[in-house]
């Protein structure tokens, strides 16, 4: 089965991921603090039962918005240049200022390393995917979830 | 966007690649929000959020080097946020050692803090805006400043004009001298979107109320009612430090940048209820609420009966007043139940300078006395090391537990743990 969204591109570009989700807003530092003595980027915030020791390294992020610390976006940036960032961000809501930091710097200082991201994909988007669902963004903003 | 023409020449190379490219970041920035100019910071001081030389930040510091080699330094002088380590604080060896690798960048970060612009050697705080640091804006100031805790209480207590930046962006601010104006510089952006009613019986605890509005609001703006029968109407110093343990928990349980408090803050008090937008949502907060709250958090100590190892009391960074009002109870709590010292390792967090202050108060000797170690570091990032999760550590602040594996409970309960029981 195959369902497209279409969104904002906020760091346009082209990837397929695996989705990992959370319907609470993603608090970057708590989550991805301890990020580079992972093997694999986890989720390490204890208040986020959705992704709380899940992989977010190479998934694809679905989320509302990021909550938390303003180091967020600098941590996000520091993931991308790192390889240990998620391979995109998908924003039901309209992104929040942390965020948009990270994937604006990510995608302005960064020759390679990039990390796609999409806000305004609707609830209806957050709603409908799923953990392990198959993500294909697209640089005009569409996002299609196969399952 | 439509920019100035030194805006423009800016963005165009005039200065250099390394000024284009952090023009066109901050314009990036600015146009997802729909901000259709950038304006001048007028604020006199900038606040960055980034102190802690963490060895895998290295992009950060890489960019950084960048700035400096080619003359993008801060137009502006600033302050940054604590150190992340001080080898006072209880620790093992282990972790000390530990310690020196994970921030083994610290000095290579702090000497290029003193060539972008760091105010001084006791720059290094949360809590800039206080007297003792002397970073406080005035109301109407246009700020590009980081640091949850310090962005919210700008805007809210000191009517400071300044978005919740990111770290790196608001370093940017200060080199090209100007921010894009959306939300929280806009009057429309700090209207409230929710009408928060307190209802409780007595003064709630700042820590508790804060974490419950941030987790239903988010990044939203609340107007509340009600905290004033308690407060009063006006920023006394002691109202202020509860505001600012109050904010800094909106800002990390949720993302709130900005809150006001009817009768109270500077525009609720002068615009009342012209703040509110229509059909605003409204979050009704009684005693059972803030129990809900409270009893929500979770614990992640692998013993979730284990005896604490170390207390730390604030985060955000202590008030002179706090430190003095701490002291007394500690003394009057150890003498009650016949101890002479704290019966679990305890730590004081604050800026240089209120522990400079605070050491020429009486209350120096008498705290030292009763074991407790004063340090201006941050516990957050001191905590920011493989060593310490999972340790069974206790805070009063909402903020640490939400970032560490820190449990949280209320200033009596920690008061109670660390003179009487150890438990």
């Amino acid at each position: 089965m195959t369902k497209e969204f279409k969104g904002r591109p906020v760091a346009p570009g082209s990837v397929t991921a695996e989705a990992v989700v959370t319907k609470q807003g993603f608090n970057t530092l708590a989550s991805m603090q301890m990020m580079f003595i992972q093997s694999k980027t986890k989720c390490v915030d204890q208040s986020n039962p959705d992704i709380y020791k899940k992989v977010l390294q190479d998934k694809a992020l679905c989320l509302p918005q990021t909550i938390g610390s303003t180091t967020g976006g600098m941590f996000l940036y520091s993931a991308v240049m790192s390889a240990k960032a998620p391979a995109c961000l998908l924003f039901s809501k309209q992104i929040d200022s942390l965020a948009a930091a990270g994937a604006v710097l990510a995608d302005v200082w960064s020759e390679h390393a990039k990390m796609p991201t999409v806000d305004r994909l609707g609830d209806e988007f957050l709603e409908y995917v799923r953990d392990g669902d198959r993500i294909t963004v697209k640089p005009d903003g569409t996002v299609i979830v196969e399952r | 966007m439509i920019l100035t023409s030194e805006q423009k020449a800016l963005l165009d190379g005039e200065k250099g690649e390394t000024m284009a490219k952090v023009m066109e970041t901050l314009v990036r920035c600015g146009e997802i929000f729909g901000a259709e100019k950038m304006v001048p910071v007028t604020g006199e001081y900038g606040h960055l959020v980034l102190s802690f030389g963490l060895t895998f930040l290295g992009p950060v510091f890489d960019l950084y080097q960048k700035l400096i080699d080619e003359g993008c330094l801060s137009g502006q002088k600033f302050t940054c946020d604590p150190r992340p380590y001080d080898k006072n604080v209880p620790q093992s060896p282990v972790q000390k050692t530990a310690a020196k690798f994970i921030f083994g960048k610290q000095s290579r970060y702090e000497k290029q803090l003193e060539k972008l612009g760091l105010l001084n050697e006791d720059s290094y705080t949360c809590t800039c805006y206080l007297d003792q640091t002397g970073n406080v804006p005035k109301e109407g100031d246009v700020l590009s400043w980081a640091e949850s805790s310090a962005v919210v209480y700008a805007n809210s207590v000191l009517g400071a004009r300044c978005n919740r930046n990111s770290g790196i962006i608001e370093l940017f601010g200060s080199v090209a001298g100007y921010v894009p104006y959306f939300g929280l510089l806009t009057d429309e952006g700090r209207k409230a979107d929710w009408i928060v009613e307190l209802k409780t019986t007595k003064l709630p605890d700042a820590q508790i109320l804060g974490s419950a509005i941030g987790m239903k609001v988010m990044e939203d703006v609340p107007f509340i009612k009600g905290l004033d029968a308690f407060l009063g109407t006006e920023l006394t110093d002691g109202v202020k430090t509860y505001l600012k343990d109050f904010g800094a928990a909106t800002a990390s349980n949720g993302a709130v940048g900005l809150y006001h408090i009817e009768n109270l803050t500077p525009e609720a008090k002068r615009q009342g209820e012209k703040l509110i937008r229509e059909n605003a949502k409204r979050y009704v907060v009684d005693d059972a609420e803030l129990e809900r709250v409270k009893n929500g958090y979770p614990c992640v100590w692998k013993d979730p009966d284990a005896k604490p190892k170390l207390c730390f009391l604030g985060c955000p960074h202590m008030t002179l007043e706090q430190m003095i009002d701490w002291t007394v109870k500690i003394e009057k709590a150890l003498k009650e139940a016949g101890n002479e010292k704290v019966r679990i390792p305890t730590v004081f967090t604050a800026s240089q300078g209120v522990i400079k202050e605070f050491a020429r108060t009486q209350f120096a000797a008498r705290l030292k006395k009763t074991g407790v170690v004063v340090s201006y570091i941050c516990p957050l990032m001191f905590m920011d090391n493989p060593l310490w999760q999972n340790q069974p550590v206790i805070t009063s602040s909402n903020k640490l537990r939400t970032y560490t594996t820190a449990r949280f409970y209320s200033n009596d309960e920690i008061l109670h743990f660390i003179t009487k029981e150890g438990k």
